[in-house]
């Protein structure tokens, strides 16, 4: 299945403030791989570590200790540019608080990822945008503002956007955290749908069991260290 | 359009007051800069075409006779008191030969051979003590325009003929018609028609000069075929100075220009144009701070956006030039906006500042030069103001920015 895995953390660690007198560990050491089209879900308890471990997953954070790889290389020599474009092509992110840029419409916040990496807008990242607008229920909101959209719509948005790029995994973080019941399954399911349809692995922090409950693999985190199955 | 032109316009736009009001800011002072540089300079320009209008730009005669001091072996002078010499008037040496290869010299548009030196003028019992100016009128009309200062008369001197200023005129109350009798300091003595009565605009003059064919000159004077000076115009005023040493370095002879002989108002015009300067960079400066701070509070409002828009793909170099061109913009847009209104200063000053001719004391269309001197400043200012705040962007950390953004 080496071909298939998208991820793999061998010993990650993570220390703040090293070389102080408060210097704290707080992963001690991970191991997980990361299949393609796998839906997971991270679970833990506040401050057990879980969004320094998805900032690690997503490269927005380096580790202190250990290996990350993306298919299969290793990314720990790559700078700071380098690193930012392979999370561009490979990963999409949904934040608990959406941050889509207020300054655009919609549409235009699902194109962003595609503006970013081809530098102007084209008829084939319009075509994709307007088609994942019209996928998350949004067609008719498409030249709205985001202050223009409740709090459901706009994550709706935003989970456009993590896919614009055709991403090989999506790290969520809360997605559902500020939404009401209803939203939220909603919001849950469209994530299904999309790894369902378009066959992206996701990866979703969640403080709500029901939802963990419903995704097919559970990784729990505590104290730093990740609970065996 | 190129993603960062994108976003940086969109930051810009959702500024709002913020962008409304630095752009005034730059406005105001790209429009400042523009006005006081068209107007002093326009002050100058009009001073100095006054003062050059009875002068020439630059005037060549011979070099001044110096002693040659009685030397010892080691070249060190055994007089203890070394008496300057009387300087003579005297004729340039060959001076047509110089007079024929003045005009080749780059910069120098017009050359007119001139035999000068002082007299007597008088009619009746008034005697006035007056220049004998020597001229050819068709040369020397290109460095002084007498026709065009004429009160009475007509600048037209025949054998035998003479044109005076008003002052002098009404010294010895002569009109056109009368005759003078005018008597050289060297003794000699002719007698002229007066043909035409100017005025120059400087009472000094009025009062003493005494205009005479050029023939005349060398005989009152004793000149027999010389001049004491070439008086010569110049394409650029301003250069005149430059010209000059290339004259002295080629022919051997004193050159002056008339930023030589009017030192105070040089040092006068140095001082303004250093003034101009000093509020020029003070200016530049603080519209650059303006541009600065705004955008520095703008990085920390947009600390959540650029958190996300590092998240999904965009590198720190371009979150950067994001900022860069932000400053860019401002500058530019300042720059525009400065030039339209410092044109309608420009023209509003030439319609109200004055001469006492009614003539517009400042010139009511601006060089071209000064517009893209103005905004090539302005955009580079902005661009070099955005470049802390720029950084400070570029350096954000997107998982501090998003976690407590």
């Amino acid at each position: 299945m080496a071909e298939a895995e998208i991820l793999r953390l061998e010993g990650v660690r993570k220390s703040y403030n090293v070389g102080t007198e408060v210097e704290t560990e707080v992963l001690h050491g991970i191991d997980l791989a990361l299949a393609a089209a796998e839906f997971s879900a991270l679970i833990g308890p506040s401050g057990s570590g879980k969004s320094t471990l998805l900032h690690i997953i997503g490269l927005l954070e380096r580790p202190t200790g250990g290996r990350v790889a993306i298919r299969g290389e290793a990314v720990d020599g790559l700078d700071e540019a380098a690193l930012t474009e392979l999370r561009g092509r490979t990963l999409g992110f949904v934040f608990q608080f959406h941050y889509l840029l207020p300054g655009f419409s919609a549409l235009e916040n699902v194109m962003m990822p595609c503006l970013i990496d081809r530098g102007r807008y084209d008829a084939a990242m319009r075509g994709r945008a307007e088609w994942l607008l019209g996928r998350v229920g949004l067609a008719g909101a498409r030249d709205k503002r985001p202050s223009q959209l409740s709090g459901g719509m706009q994550q709706r948005v935003a989970i456009a956007r993590a896919l614009a790029m055709n991403p090989a995994l999506v790290l969520a973080d809360e997605p559902t955290g500020n939404l009401d019941t209803r939203s939220a399954d909603e919001i849950f399911a469209l994530l299904r749908d999309f790894h369902r349809e378009e066959g992206t692995a996701f990866l979703v922090v969640t403080h709500d069991p029901r939802l963990a409950e419903r995704c097919d693999r559970r990784i729990e985190l505590v104290d730093g260290r990740i609970r065996p199955a | 359009m190129p993603f960062e032109w994108l976003l940086a316009l969109r930051f810009l736009r959702e500024g709002r007051m913020q962008t409304l009001l630095i752009m005034a800011g730059t406005t105001a002072g790209v429009a400042v800069i523009i006005f006081i540089t068209a107007l002093v300079n326009g002050l100058q320009a009009s001073l100095a075409s006054r003062t050059l209008s009875t002068q020439a730009h630059i005037v060549v005669r011979s070099p001044d006779e110096v002693p040659s001091p009685v030397l010892d072996r080691f070249a060190q002078s055994v007089a203890s008191h070394v008496e300057p010499r009387v300087q003579r008037l005297r004729s340039i040496d060959q001076w047509e030969r110089v007079f024929r290869e003045l005009p080749a010299i780059p910069g120098v548009v017009a050359a007119s051979p001139m035999a000068s030196g002082s007299g007597f003028a008088s009619r009746g019992d008034a005697t006035r003590s007056i220049a004998i100016i020597g001229v050819e009128p068709a040369l020397y009309i290109r460095i002084v325009d007498v026709p065009g200062r004429l009160v009475a008369g007509g600048f037209r001197i025949g054998p035998g003929e003479a044109v005076i200023g008003t002052e002098l005129a009404r010294d010895l109350g002569a009109a056109v018609g009368d005759r003078i009798r005018v008597v050289s300091t060297e003794g000699r003595n002719d007698v002229f028609q007066v043909t035409g009565i100017f005025d120059l605009g400087v009472k000094d003059l009025n009062r003493r000069w005494v205009i005479v064919p050029l023939r005349s000159a060398q005989s009152l004077l004793e000149l027999p075929g010389g001049v004491t000076n070439i008086d010569l115009a110049v394409a650029d005023v301003m250069l005149a100075e430059e010209v000059a040493g290339r004259i002295a370095a080629s022919t051997g002879l004193t050159a002056e220009s008339w930023m030589a002989v009017n030192t105070q108002l040089l040092t006068a015009f140095r001082n303004q144009t250093m003034t101009t300067r000093t509020i020029r960079v003070f200016l530049v400066l603080i519209v650059a701070l303006g541009i600065a701070s705004v955008l520095v509070v703008s990085v920390v409002q947009k600390q959540k956006e650029i958190g996300i828009l590092r998240a999904i793909g965009t590198s720190p170099r371009r979150i950067m030039g994001v900022f860069l061109i932000q400053g860019g913009i401002v500058g530019g847009v300042g720059a525009m906006l400065g030039s339209a209104l410092a044109t309608g200063m420009v023209w509003a000053a030439s319609r109200v500042m004055l001469q006492d001719d009614g003539a517009p004391l400042v010139p009511a269309a601006i060089p071209a030069d000064y517009y893209l001197g103005a905004a090539a400043v302005a955009v580079v200012a902005g661009v070099l103001a955005a470049v802390a705040p720029a950084r400070r962007a570029a350096m954000l950390d997107p998982v501090e920015a998003i976690r407590y953004g």
